[in-house]
Parts: structure tokens; sequence; C-alpha cells
């Protein structure tokens, strides 16, 4: 029963409600659909997933060119066309050119595999539309072979979508949902534990607070994530910055030390470096 | 029990199909879960709510449904702010004003009614005997008198309990028929986005033309696409002064934002209802003024055209000449209006009222008809609808 469940990892932090959704997954057998901001954790998901279960991990990354035939397989016709030029012997079987794509070798694996469908909305509008029976029925018909393909165990597919695009009604009906909220700060506070479980504790606090107050100020285009959150955190760490130096006081009167990991945008800083003048003179 | 829930979510606007609602059972049968109502809430959500918009209408409904089965329902209501329980008004009653309010029911139905109370009040309240505040003789709130009252919020015996998790409404802000806030203003954008995307003029598909043409065994088989690029062109008329400022930023700010979107974004002001000028410089009102004829002559009829306004006016500053507030109109605002429309086949109006208002307003009835109905209002749902009567 143990690694039937999912419940985080050494590495990622999940909370109760992702686990049971994810859990409902696995159960059945059936796609989960994962929402939420940029940087929380949404593709990590699937690799921790097969992590914590001994899972292989198989990804599709899906661009906008991305078609639902090549998660399945390709025929490469042009190469056919070549070797036909040059009196190949290949050419006459037509499985030569039939190339396997990720849900093919997922549905191929010996033990249950974790299948990673990155960033769907990135796709054309019929992308997912496309894919409603495989993924109901995890089968799929190959017209060059005229063979079947049926997966040997239902694989557990991952999901993720960053709301470009509206889902179809159809598809979102043969999956699980979840929405990763931005992390509270006991839970992050749990999250950078995790990852950097030598941090002191001032230097930890200083830096949440320094980071909850940034993600507060109006008008940001865009706001740190968590994944910015570990990063600044590493740069922190590795020039060994004292805790004073984050407190509130020193904030008002100059940006936080490496801010460039926290703020992408030069107009974001920009802002801040008004606020911070705002401040300045306010002061006096 | 749960086929209730089942038609209950359904009645709360929540499209739940019957293959999930199934699938709920199936985990339920399969032991996916303990028994504890907090993780069938999370199992739940995750099996029929397919959109975060919507988790806020399951909170409702979920905490409406499951009340009884936690007694969950505490003093502590996550939904009253502390503001409209500030002590105001200390309150003397007459022995008959007592009696009457006796009279009101027992515990159970003033827990109801309570509950009722919460879901239509939004706002800070206080005095009166219906609304929930301080200082009032309604059975609930803080510092008033009814014998039977439900205190809320007021310092001292409260009971400390832990809020429900669907009780918080965390996801409020999410649900898109809420007016545009900075939150949802991304997820209107992209609705903006896909609105520009959909122009459809057909172009040559080389990649697939060389791999069909290939597959044909050497015959050319030319294949074509539509066309991904933008081609909208987009004409946005902002009603400003007065209390349409804010929502005009708003709008503004969305527009441009999409701008890079859109083929063409042109803007200009005008003031409750279009008449022979409009003008690009809120500034230079009176001086630089842009006949709406030229205007009409200069942009062709396939510029779109989105008007941002209130519609809140006199009903005079439509229909008669010399109506306007601001000058001498030699011809009527409806007569403006509807040579607009000629213009511009595609046209709709944003009204940042709310919905429900509208029918008490006479001026906005008679905009939406001078529009045949083509008004949205100004919220995420209503950017959708008035983008699909536009594409």
């Amino acid at each position: 029963m143990s690694d039937q469940r999912f419940s985080g990892t050494d590495r990622y932090v999940a909370t109760e409600d992702l686990t049971t959704a994810v859990n409902a997954a696995v159960t059945l057998g059936r796609p989960i659909l994962i929402k939420g901001e940029p940087g929380t954790g949404k593709t990590q998901l699937a690799e921790e997933i097969a992590r914590g279960m001994g899972r292989p991990l198989l990804q599709w990354h899906v661009k906008s060119t991305t078609k639902a035939q090549q998660g399945l397989y390709e025929y490469d016709a042009v190469a056919r066309l070549r070797d036909s030029q040059l009196g190949d012997e290949r050419v006459h079987d037509i499985a030569n050119y039939i190339v396997k794509g990720p849900m093919w070798e997922a549905f191929e694996q010996g033990i249950q595999p974790v299948l990673l469908i990155d960033e769907i909305d990135k796709a054309d509008i019929e992308f997912p539309n496309d894919l409603l029976r495989e993924l109901d029925r995890m089968e799929f018909y190959v017209y060059e072979t005229h063979q079947t393909v049926v997966a040997k165990h239902r694989p557990i597919i991952v999901i993720t979508s960053n709301n470009e695009k509206e889902l179809p009604d159809a598809f979102l009906r043969r999956c699980f949902f979840h929405y990763i909220r931005f992390p509270d700060k006991e839970t992050m506070a749990e999250i950078v534990d995790v990852h950097y479980p030598g941090l002191k504790r001032e230097l930890l606090s200083e830096a949440l607070n320094a980071f909850y107050e940034l993600r507060d100020v109006p008008g940001l285009k865009k706001k740190p994530s968590t994944s910015e959150l570990l990063d600044w955190l590493k740069l922190l760490l590795a020039e060994d910055v004292p805790a004073e130096i984050l407190s509130s006081d020193d904030r008002r009167k100059s940006l936080p030390p490496m801010h460039g990991a926290l703020l992408k945008n030069e107009q974001d800083v920009h802002l801040f470096e008004r606020l911070i003048f705002l401040n300045q003179r306010n002061a006096r | 029990m749960l086929v209730d829930f089942f038609y209950r979510l359904r009645e709360g606007g929540l499209k739940v199909s019957i293959t999930e609602f199934l699938t709920l059972l199936e985990l339920m049968k399969k032991r996916v879960i303990q028994y504890e109502v907090e993780e069938f809430y999370y199992l739940s959500r995750a099996c029929l709510v397919k959109d975060e918009a919507l988790y806020d209408r399951f909170d409702r409904v979920f905490s409406a449904h499951f009340k009884g089965v936690e007694d969950l329902f505490g003093p502590d209501g996550a939904d009253i702010p502390e503001e409209w329980l500030r002590k105001q008004i200390e309150l003397g009653l007459s022995d008959e004003e007592k009696a009457r309010i006796e009279a009101m029911g027992g515990w159970d139905k003033l827990m109801e009614t309570l509950k009722q109370r919460l879901e239509e009040q939004q706002e800070r309240h206080q005095g009166g005997s219906k609304w929930i505040g301080t200082g009032g003789t309604s059975p609930f709130g803080a510092y008033g008198y009814n014998p039977e009252g439900i205190r809320i919020g007021q310092d001292g015996s409260r009971h400390r309990r832990a809020v429900k998790v669907w009780d918080k409404r965390e996801f409020r802000n999410l649900d898109n028929s809420l007016e545009l806030g900075t939150r949802n203003m991304k997820v209107a954008l992209r609705r903006l986005r896909r609105f520009a995307r959909q122009g459809a003029a057909d172009e040559l598909d080389l990649p697939d033309t060389i791999e069909s043409t290939a597959k044909n065994a050497g015959m050319l088989d030319i294949k074509m696409v539509p066309e991904r690029h933008n081609a909208t062109k987009v004409l946005l008329f902002l009603d400003v002064g007065g209390s349409m400022d804010d929502h005009v930023k708003v709008c503004e700010e969305l527009f441009s934002a999409a701008s890079s979107e859109f083929k063409h974004l042109e803007y200009f002001y005008f003031h409750n209802c279009v008449y022979e000028g409009l003008w690009k410089d809120n500034l230079r009102r009176n001086s630089v003024r842009l006949p709406t004829l030229d205007l009409m002559h200069k942009y062709p009829a396939d510029y779109k055209l989105i008007l941002v306004g209130d519609a809140a006016m006199s009903p005079y500053e439509i229909q008669y000449p010399g109506g306007s507030v601001e000058h001498w109109n030699e011809e009527s605002g409806a007569t403006w209006m509807k040579r607009l429309l000629d213009t511009y086949p595609k046209a709709i109006w944003l009204n940042p009222e709310p919905q429900e208002r509208w029918s008490q307003t006479p001026s906005i009835q008679m905009l939406s008809e001078l529009m045949s109905q083509r008004m949205y209002p100004l919220t995420v749902s209503g950017l959708e609808q008035g983008m699909r009567e536009l594409s």
C-alpha cells in the first residue's frame, strides 16, 4: 500500500488537497490536470510523483505547433521518400518509418509509468479533443500498420496548464482537477526547509518577510514566485548575507540584496526604487 | 444524500456531469479517503470542479449542503468583517418592542435566517431591524438588543474554533462573475487575446505541403491553414467624467495591454452619450474635438466598435436634440448612435454597472435597445460574451 499512495517527497511539500487529488488519479488511472501560478511547481509534481512512487517518468512538452498525433506516433514520410530514391531495402516495410511518441512509450512500460503532458494550453485548441479517446481507453490504432496499441498499465498522466486557452468540457470531464494556490507563509517555510535544511532561522524569517512584502507591492508586472524565492535564498546563502541586512528598516532604504533573482523586469525594479525614494523622503 | 448534493451543485450553477459524479462514487467505494469531511471536500472538488473560477461557487454549495454534518456553522463565520460590528450605538428599547422581537421564532429558525441574510448582505450595516450589523434590533449582530439574538464578532465569549476551509471562501476573487480587478485582469486579457487571434484568412502551409507531397510519392499536394496572424481592428470609445473614471482606467489598461494583439487599436473619449464630436486628450476636450463623421469616414466598417460606459444619464440626453449636459447638440444622441451602428455592424457596449441594476435605469434600457441588446457587464464573463459577439 505504501508505494500505491503519493504523499509528497523529501524534496516536494504537497498539501493535503493536492495529495488527495493525486491519489484519486492514481487509483482510477485517470489523468490529473494541474493549474496554478507560474513557478508553483506544476511540472515538478510529475517528477516527484515518479520519484516518490518509484515509477519511470516520460515527458511530453507541448508547444504551439505540437499535434496530438505526435504524442502517439509519427510516420516519417520524408525519410521513406528519400530511401525510395536511394533504393534502400527498408522502404518496403512501413513499420520502419513509424516513430513512437511519448504516449506509445508510456503504454509499453512494464510497470505503471508517470506521463507528463506539460503546458497543454500552448497547443492548438483542438489538441485536447484529439486525445479524448486515447486518454479514456488508453489505446489507439495505428493506421499505417493496422495494429492497435493498448496500454499494459494505465499510466498516471499529469497534465499542466497555464490557463492561456480554455480547455474543452469533454476533455475536462475525463480529468481530475487541482489548482495549486500560492503557498501561505507556513507552507512556504516548510518548502524552504525541504530545499535548504541548514538555513539559519532568523535569515529565513527575515527573507520570507522581505519576500511577502515584495509580493504585496502593488503594480508589479511579475510577482516573484516560489521558484524565484528558492533561487534568491541560494544566492543569499552563497554570499553569506547576514540576517540583519534583510531586516525591514534597511529595506525601506535600499533594494534587497541580489534583487535580480526576485524582480525579473526592469520596470518592476524602477517601480521599487521609486517606492524606496518616496519612503526615504517621508522619513526625513 | 449525495444525489441531493449532486443536484444542488447543478442548481448552484456548476455543470457537473453524471460521469464525474459516478467517478466520485467509485472513488468512495475504493476507499481513497478516510472518513473525514475535509478529505471528502478535497476529493469531491478534484472530481467535480474543473475550473478554479468555480471553486467559490462549489465552496458555497458544499457549505450549504453539509452544514449539519459537523455543526460547522459557528459564531466565527468567516464572512463577517469586524468593521460592521464596531460598537456604535447603545440601545434602549421599550417593553412592547422587546415582546415583538421575541416572537420571531426558535433557535433553528434564527440560524437559518442568519445564514440567508449573510448570503444576501454584502456591505456593512448598522441600526435598522433586518440586516446584520451593530446596534440594531435585528436578531443578528452585536451590541444590539434582541433576546434571541445571535452575537457575532462581539468582544469576549467568542468560541475559538477553526473555520472550515470551504467557509473561508479563499477563491472568491477567482469567480468570473465579479468585476474586473487586478487579479482577474490577466484572465480577461487572455479572453481578449483569443478574440484577437480569430481572424481567418488562408495561407500556404509549407511544411504540411512538403509532407503530404512526400506521402503522395512526389505529386504536388498543396495544403492551406487558417492564418494565425491577428487581423482585428478595434475602435474603443470610453465614457469619461464622474463615476466612470475608475472603470475607464481599468479598461484603458486592459485594452492597451492587449494592443499588441490587435492590428489597430484606436481610442476616443465621450461623455455619457456619443454626439457629433469625440476627443483623444481629456485635458483638451473642449478645444480639440474630432468630428464623429470624420471618424466614421476615416476608419472603415471592418473596425469593431467597443463602447465602455455606465449609460446612466437622463433620457433627454439620448432622445432629444439639445439634451446633452455639456453643450448644445443639433442632433439627438440616439441619431448618432444609430449612425455609428450602421457604420460598424460589429459593436458592443460594456457596462461596469452591475447587471441587476440595469432594469432600474431607463437610459440603460434605451441604449441597450439601441445596441440591439449587445450590452454586456464589465466582468470576465461579460467580456467573453462580448468578444464572442464581436468575432
